[in-house]
C-alpha cells in the first residue's frame, strides 16, 4: 500500500510534465489527459482511504521513503511521504474536488487556445499540493509549499494579456514571498534546536524546547500561513488573485491551497500546543480576518471578489479554530473541507454565471437569473444555504463547532473569540444574502459588453452542470456525514481533542448561531431584496468605501511598505553612488595610475632590466642575510 | 687557502684515470628524459638527412612519437612505484627519480605535445609562392627584408629546426625539476634555456621584434645564469658538496666533517645566505618574478606565438619544480631565513603583475603579466613549506599550463594582413563574428582570474589554502586582493569582445588545422575537467607530493 502514495503524487505529476512539455500535438487531447490523471489520482486515494479505513485507529499512518533527498552529513533531508487520517482527509478533497474542477475546466475553457498548458498548470498544482500535504518532514512540505505557489503565480496570471492579471500574479507572489520567508525561517530555527526536519521527531521533541524559540517557530509558521491562506495582514492578495480563470479560483483560492496555512497549523500541533503566546496571536490573526473579510465581502460588487473576501473570512475561522488547541483543530479541518465543498460550488456557480453573461462579474448587472439558469440556481442556492450555516446543511455543523470551541477556550478571550464568531456569522449571512438576491433575484439589469453584444444567459454545457451538482450535494452532506459518521475519532490520533468547557450551553451556541443567521439575512433581504438595486453603485457610508478599497489594506501597503521602501532604495542607491562608488571608483582609479607609473619602468631597455634583476638581487642578499641577524 | 690544501686538490687531481669508476646510470628509471634526448638527436640527423621535402612529416611524426613514448615511460614508472615506495636518486646521485619529478615531468611532457601541435600549425596564413607556412621564419638566419630572405621564402623553406630545438629544450625541463645537484641544476637549465633563444628569434612576421626579444631573453638569461652559478660555488664554498643531499646535511649540522682544502670557507653561514641568495634569483628569473620579471613581457611579445605559449607554461613547470625541491630538501634547515623573503617576493609578484597588467594593450603582453601574477600565486603555495602546499603547487601548474597554452593558440588564430592582431582594440566585438573561437578564450580567461568550475579555481583555491594552513595568511590575503584586480583586466577582455561593436576593419578568425584545434580542445577540456572534479587530480598531486632525499 505504501508505494501507491508516490503513485498518488506521481500520476498529476506527470500529466503535468507531458501536457508541459508535450507541445501542440496535445492541445486536442490534453485536456482528456490531465482530467484521467486527476482522476486516478483520486482513485488511488479512495483505495488508500478504504485500506485506511480497515485498520486499527493507531496503526492507520502509512509511510513511504523514496529516496534520500539531501544527503548531507548532519542535514538530511528524505523524499518520504508520511499518509495519516489528516493528510488522507486533504488527499481526498484535493484530488475530489480537483477532479471535478478539471471536469468544469473542459467545458470552461472550451474556446481558449491555451487550454492545454492550462491544464498543465492545473496537474502540477494537484501535484504540488499532494507533495504539500504528504511530506513527512518540514523541507519537503516546504518544496510543496513553493510548488502550489508557483502553479498559483501561472494560474492567476493565465491570461496573461490582460496587466491586470499579470499584476495580480505579481502581488500573489511578492506577498506570498513574505510568508515564505516566515516558512524557511521556522524550518531554520527548527533544525538548528532539533536537529532533523522530520515531523515525528520534531514534534516528538516538543517538550525539550525553551518556550521562547517554539513560539517563534509558531510565530514564524504563522506568518507563512498568513501569506499562503491570506490572513491579515498578508491577505491583500486574494482580492487580485480573481483575475485567475475561475475554476483556478475555486479550486485553489477557495478549496485548497488557501487552506495550506491552516494545515501547517494543525500539523504543528505539537508545537503551537507548547507554545500558548503564539496560539493566541493565532487566533487573533483568525479572529481579525474573519471580520475583514466578512466586511470586505459585504462591500464587493464584482462576484468574484465578494466570494474572495468570503473565504478570506472562513479561513479566519478555521485559523482561529486552529489556534483554540485541541478544542479545535478537529474543527479546523472539518469547516476546511465542508467549505472546500461549498465554496468551490459557489465559485463554480459564479463561473457558471459569468460564462452566461459575457463574463461580466459586477453583481449589479445580473439580476433575475434564476429563471434563465435553473440548475446554476439551485446549486449556487445550496452552496449559499450550506455556507450561512442553514441547519442540516454542511456548513452549520462545522461553523456551529467553531464558535462552540470558540465559548469554551474559556475566560473573557473565550467570550470576545465567541462573540466575534457570532457576529461573522451574522454579516456571513447578510453579503452572501446580498450575492443571492443581486444575482438570481430582483430585475434584469443587464447591460451589453464592450462590443455591444447583450447578453443571453443560458445554462452551462454538461461538463460544467456535472461537478456543480456534486459539489452540491457535498455541500449539503458532508457536514451530517461528519457529524455523525465519527469525523473527530478520525481525525483524534493525529490531531489530539480535547472537550472544551463552554459557559453557556451547545443549544444557545446554536440557537444563538441560527438567530443571528436570520437577522442576517433579514437584513439583506430588507436592503436588497424589497428595494430595487441600484445598477451604478451609490457612494455609500465611510466604511464601506473603504471595504471596497479591501479596507485601504493596499493603500497601507503602499504608503508604508511601497513609498517605505522606495525611499530606503533611493537612499542607498544615494550612499552606493556617492560613498560605495567613489571608494571603489577611487581604489580603482589609484590602482590603474599606479599601474601607468609602474608601466614606465618596462621601457624596453635590456640594461634597465638587468640593474633591476641587479638590484633585485641585491635586495634579496640583504634580506636573507637581514633575516638570520634579526 | 692553504698550501697543504692546495697540495691535496692537485694530488687528488693526478690519481691514475684508470682509478674513475664507471658511472652507475640507471637507464630504466631515465627513460623519460633519454627518449626526448635521443629523439632530438635523431631529430637534428632528420634535419641533416631527410629531404627538404619530407622533413616536416618527419619532424612532427618524431617529435610526437617522442612525447608519447616519454609520457607513457612516465606513466610506467609511477605504476611501478617509483613516484612513491621506490623513490629514489639515481645516476649517481644527479637525478631524482620520486613524486614531484614524475608529476612535473608527465605535466611538462603533455604540455609540451600540445604545444608541438601549435609549432606545427601550418593553415593560418595563406600559402606563400604554393608553399605551406608555419609560425617560423623560412630562414632564420636571413636578414629580415633582404633579399637572400625573399629566395628562401620563394624556394618554400621552412624552420623546421625548431623540433629538435624544442626537444632539446624539453629535456632539459624534464632534468631541472629532477636535478638532484647544483651542477646537474646548472646543465639542465642551460639545456633549455639555449634552444629557446633560438626559438623566440625565428618568427616568421614580425622578425626585428622577434630578434629583439631574443637578444633581451639571452642577455638576461646569461645574467642571471651568471649569478646562479656563482651562487653554486658559494654552496660549494659552504658545504664542500653539489649535492642536495650533502648540501641539506650540513646545513642542519649532522655532517660536520671538514674537506680540508675547503676549511676556511666550510660552514660559514655568509656563503650559504649569500649563495642561496644568488641560486634563488637564478630560479626567480625562469619563474618570471618581480623584480627579475622585466624580460617576460618583451619576450612573450616577441617570440613567435606557439613559442610563447610553450615557454610561459613548461618553463614555468620546470622552473617551479627546481625551486621546490630547493626549499623542501636543500634548505629545509633554513626555511626560517627563506620564507620571510619569498613572502616578499611572492607579495611584490602578485600584486606587480597584476597592476601593471590593468594598462597593457596588447593581448601578448597582457598574458605575460597575467603570468607574472600566477607566479605570485604559486609562489604563495610555495611558502606553505607543507605537503600541501607541494601538491597544491603541482595541481596549479597542471591546471595553469593547459590553460596558458590553449590562451596562446586562441591568439594565434586572430589574425588581420599583419599577421595575429595582437592589440586588444582589435578584439572588440569577437564575440559576435567568433561567437566560439571568444567563447573558448572567455573560458580560459576565467580560468585565469580563478572563477569556479574552472581548473583555475581549483587551482588557486588548493594554492590559498595551503599557504593559509601553512600561516600565510596574509598572504592569501594579498593573493585574493591581487586576484581582485586581476580579474578586472580578464573580465575588461571579455566585456570587449562580446559587448563591443566590431570594427570595421576588424582582424578574421583563422580556421585551424585538427592540430591548433586539438591544442585548444585539449586546454578547455582540461580547464573543465579540473574545474568540475578536481578530486581524482588533488589526490594525484597528494600522493606525488613527496620528495626524495
Amino acid at each position: 500500500m505504501e508505494n501507491l502514495i508516490a503513485l498518488l503524487i506521481g500520476a498529476p505529476l506527470l500529466g503535468a510534465a507531458v501536457l508541459l512539455l508535450g507541445g501542440r500535438r496535445l492541445d486536442k487531447s490534453g485536456h482528456w489527459l490531465g482530467t484521467l490523471l486527476a482522476a486516478v489520482s483520486f482513485v488511488i486515494g479512495l483505495v488508500l482511504f478504504a485500506d485506511m479505513l480497515g485498520k486499527s485507529a493507531d496503526d492507520r499512518a502509512l509511510h513511504q521513503t523514496l529516496y534520500t533527498w539531501i544527503p548531507v552529513e548532519g542535514f538530511q533531508a528524505d523524499m518520504a511521504f508520511q499518509l495519516d487520517q489528516l493528510s488522507m482527509t486533504f488527499v481526498l478533497l484535493i484530488t475530489g474536488v480537483g477532479t471535478l474542477i478539471h471536469v468544469y475546466s473542459i467545458g470552461y475553457m472550451e474556446h481558449d487556445e491555451r487550454r492545454r498548458r492550462f491544464f498543465g498548470y492545473l496537474n502540477l498544482f494537484v501535484a504540488a499540493m499532494l507533495l504539500l500535504v504528504l511530506a513527512d518532514n518540514y523541507l519537503l512540505l516546504y518544496f510543496g509549499w513553493e510548488g502550489v505557489g508557483l502553479a498559483s503565480y501561472l494560474l492567476i496570471g493565465f491570461w496573461q494579456h490582460k496587466p491586470s492579471a499579470a499584476t495580480a500574479a505579481k502581488k500573489a507572489f511578492i506577498v506570498n514571498r513574505v510568508g515564505d520567508m516566515g516558512l524557511s525561517i521556522a524550518i531554520m530555527i527548527m533544525f538548528t534546536t532539533f536537529g532533523t526536519f522530520t515531523f515525528g521527531p520534531v514534534l516528538a521533541a516538543t517538550g525539550e524546547a525553551s518556550e521562547g524559540k517554539l513560539t517563534a517557530i509558531g510565530l514564524m509558521l504563522l506568518l507563512a500561513a498568513c501569506g499562503k491562506s491570506a490572513q491579515v495582514p498578508l491577505q491583500s492578495w486574494l482580492g487580485d488573485a480573481m483575475e485567475g480563470p475561475t475554476p483556478v479560483s475555486a479550486l485553489i483560492h477557495a478549496a485548497t491551497m488557501v487552506t495550506a496555512g491552516v494545515y501547517l497549523i494543525v500539523r504543528s500541533a505539537d508545537i503551537f500546543n507548547a507554545a500558548p503566546d503564539a496560539q493566541l496571536v493565532v487566533t487573533v490573526v483568525g479572529a481579525v480576518t474573519l471580520l475583514f473579510g466578512a466586511i470586505v465581502g459585504c462591500a464587493k460588487d464584482d462576484i468574484k471578489k465578494a466570494l474572495a473576501g468570503s473565504t478570506m473570512s472562513q479561513i479566519g475561522y478555521m485559523i482561529l479554530a486552529a489556534g483554540l488547541g485541541p478544542i479545535g483543530y478537529v474543527f479546523a479541518i472539518m469547516h476546511l473541507v465542508t467549505h472546500g465543498f461549498f465554496k468551490a460550488g459557489l465559485f463554480l456557480g459564479a463561473g457558471s454565471v459569468m460564462h452566461g453573461m459575457n463574463d461580466e462579474v459586477d453583481m449589479r448587472r445580473y439580476g433575475g437569473l434564476r429563471k434563465y439558469m435553473p440548475v446554476t440556481f439551485i446549486t449556487f442556492g445550496l452552496g449559499y444555504l450550506a455556507i450561512i450555516g442553514f441547519p442540516g446543511l454542511s456548513g452549520f455543523f462545522s461553523k456551529d463547532k467553531i464558535i462552540e470551541a470558540a465559548f469554551a477556550k474559556g475566560g473573557t478571550e473565550g467570550w470576545i473569540l465567541g462573540t466575534v464568531t457570532l457576529i461573522g456569522a451574522a454579516i456571513t449571512a447578510y453579503y452572501m444574502t446580498r450575492v443571492m438576491l443581486m444575482t438570481f433575484f430582483g430585475e434584469k439589469r443587464w447591460q451589453d459588453d464592450e462590443n455591444g453584444r447583450p447578453p443571453h444567459p443560458h445554462e452551462s454545457p454538461r461538463s460544467m452542470v456535472i461537478p456543480m451538482v456534486l459539489l452540491a450535494v457535498g455541500s449539503v452532506a458532508a457536514g451530517a456525514l461528519f457529524e455523525f459518521s465519527g469525523f473527530v475519532e478520525w481525525l483524534e490520533p493525529v490531531t489530539g481533542f480535547a472537550h472544551g468547557h463552554s459557559p453557556i450551553s451547545a443549544a444557545a451556541v446554536t440557537t444563538a448561531t441560527i438567530a443571528v443567521m436570520v437577522l442576517g439575512v433579514g437584513l439583506a433581504y430588507v436592503q436588497y431584496g424589497r428595494r430595487p438595486v441600484p445598477v451604478v453603485a451609490p457612494r455609500g457610508s465611510l466604511l464601506t468605501r473603504a471595504a471596497r478599497r479591501d479596507l485601504l489594506q493596499d493603500d497601507f501597503n503602499h504608503a508604508v511598505f511601497v513609498t517605505g521602501g522606495t525611499h530606503l532604495t533611493r537612499s542607498l542607491v544615494y550612499v552606493d553612488h556617492s560613498l560605495v562608488d567613489g571608494v571603489v571608483n577611487g581604489t580603482a582609479a589609484a590602482v590603474g595610475g599606479l599601474s601607468g607609473r609602474l608601466r614606465k619602468l618596462q621601457n624596453g631597455y635590456a640594461r634597465t632590466y638587468a640593474v633591476s634583476m641587479f638590484g633585485g638581487t641585491a635586495v634579496l642578499i640583504a634580506a636573507t642575510l637581514l633575516m638570520r641577524a634579526v | 687557502m692553504s698550501s697543504m690544501a692546495v697540495h691535496s686538490l692537485w694530488t687528488t687531481a693526478a690519481e691514475p684515470l684508470d682509478k674513475i669508476p664507471a658511472p652507475h646510470i640507471e637507464y630504466t628509471q631515465l627513460s623519460p628524459v633519454l627518449i626526448v634526448l635521443g629523439a632530438a638527436l635523431v631529430s637534428v640527423l632528420v634535419e641533416a638527412f631527410v629531404p627538404r621535402k619530407a622533413r616536416y612529416h618527419s619532424q612532427v611524426f618524431l617529435s610526437v612519437l617522442a612525447l608519447v613514448a616519454a609520457f607513457a615511460a612516465i606513466v610506467g614508472l609511477a605504476a611501478g612505484g617509483y613516484g612513491s615506495t621506490k623513490a629514489h636518486i639515481a645516476a649517481m646521485g644527479a637525478i631524482a627519480v620520486d613524486g614531484p619529478a614524475l608529476f612535473l615531468q608527465g605535466t611538462i611532457l603533455l604540455a609540451s605535445l600540445v604545444a608541438v601541435f601549435t609549432f606545427a600549425e601550418r593553415r593560418l596564413d595563406p600559402a606563400d609562392h604554393g608553399h605551406k607556412v608555419d609560425s617560423f621564419a623560412a630562414e632564420a638566419a636571413a636578414v629580415p627584408g633582404s633579399e637572400q630572405e625573399r629566395a628562401a621564402v620563394k624556394a618554400g623553406f621552412t624552420t623546421t629546426e625548431v623540433f629538435p630545438l624544442a626537444l632539446f629544450a624539453i629535456s632539459g625541463m624534464l632534468v631541472f625539476p629532477a636535478a638532484n645537484d647544483l651542477l646537474t641544476l646548472f646543465v639542465a637549465l642551460e639545456v633549455f634555456s639555449l634552444p629557446l633563444y633560438l626559438l623566440c628569434a625565428v618568427a616568421r612576421r614580425k622578425r626585428l621584434m622577434s630578434q629583439e626579444a631574443a637578444v633581451k631573453y639571452f642577455l638576461l638569461g646569461a645574467f642571471s645564469s651568471a649569478f646562479l652559478l656563482f651562487g653554486i660555488a658559494l654552496l660549494y664554498g659552504y658545504a664542500g658538496s653539489v649535492s642536495y643531499a650533502t648540501i641539506a646535511r650540513v646545513v642542519d649540522g649532522s655532517i660536520g666533517a671538514v674537506d680540508p682544502a675547503l676549511a676556511d670557507t666550510m660552514g660559514n653561514d655568509a656563503l650559504l645566505l649569500i649563495g642561496f641568495a644568488m641560486v634563488l634569483m637564478g630560479l626567480l628569473f625562469k619563474i618570471g618574478a618581480v623584480p627579475f620579471h622585466m624580460w617576460t613581457p618583451d619576450v612573450y611579445q616577441g617570440a613567435p606565438t606557439p613559442v610563447t605559449g610553450f615557454m610561459a607554461a613548461a618553463t614555468k613547470v620546470a622552473a617551479f619544480g627546481a625551486l621546490l625541491r630547493l626549499l623542501y630538501v636543500v634548505l629545509p634547515g633554513l626555511t626560517w631565513d627563506w620564507r620571510p623573503v619569498m613572502w616578499g617576493v611572492a607579495i611584490v609578484t602578485m600584486l606587480g603583475g597584476a597592476i601593471v597588467a590593468i594598462t597593457q594593450t596588447d593581448i601578448k603582453r597582457l598574458l605575460a603579466y597575467s603570468s607574472i601574477a600566477h607566479a605570485g600565486f604559486l609562489l604563495a603555495g610555495v611558502i606553505a613549506a607543507t605537503p600541501s602546499g607541494i601538491s597544491s603547487v603541482l595541481f596549479y601548474l597542471g591546471a595553469y599550463s593547459f590553460v596558458t597554452i590553449g590562451a596562446f593558440a586562441v591568439v594565434t588564430l586572430v589574425r588581420d594582413a599583419g599577421g595575429e592582431a595582437t592589440h586588444l582594440s582589435k578584439w572588440a566585438g569577437l564575440g559576435r563574428r567568433s561567437p566560439l573561437v571568444a567563447a573558448v578564450f572567455a573560458v580560459f580567461l576565467l580560468a585565469f582570474a580563478g572563477i569556479p568550475l574552472t581548473s583555475g579555481f581549483s587551482g588557486k583555491f588548493a594554492v590559498f589554502k595551503a599557504a593559509a594552513d601553512g600561516g600565510a595568511g596574509a598572504l592569501v590575503v594579498v593573493g585574493v586582493i591581487s586576484s581582485a584586480i586581476a580579474a578586472f583586466f580578464y573580465i575588461r577582455v571579455i566585456v570587449l569582445m562580446f559587448f563591443s561593436e566590431p570594427k570595421a576593419d576588424g582582424p578574421t578568425v583563422a580556421v585551424p588545422s585538427p592540430l591548433t584545434s586539438i591544442t585548444i580542445t585539449a586546454g578547455v577540456a582540461v580547464t573543465l575537467v579540473l574545474g568540475l572534479a578536481p578530486q581524482y587530480f588533488l589526490d594525484l598531486a597528494t600522493q606525488a607530493s613527496t620528495f626524495v632525499r
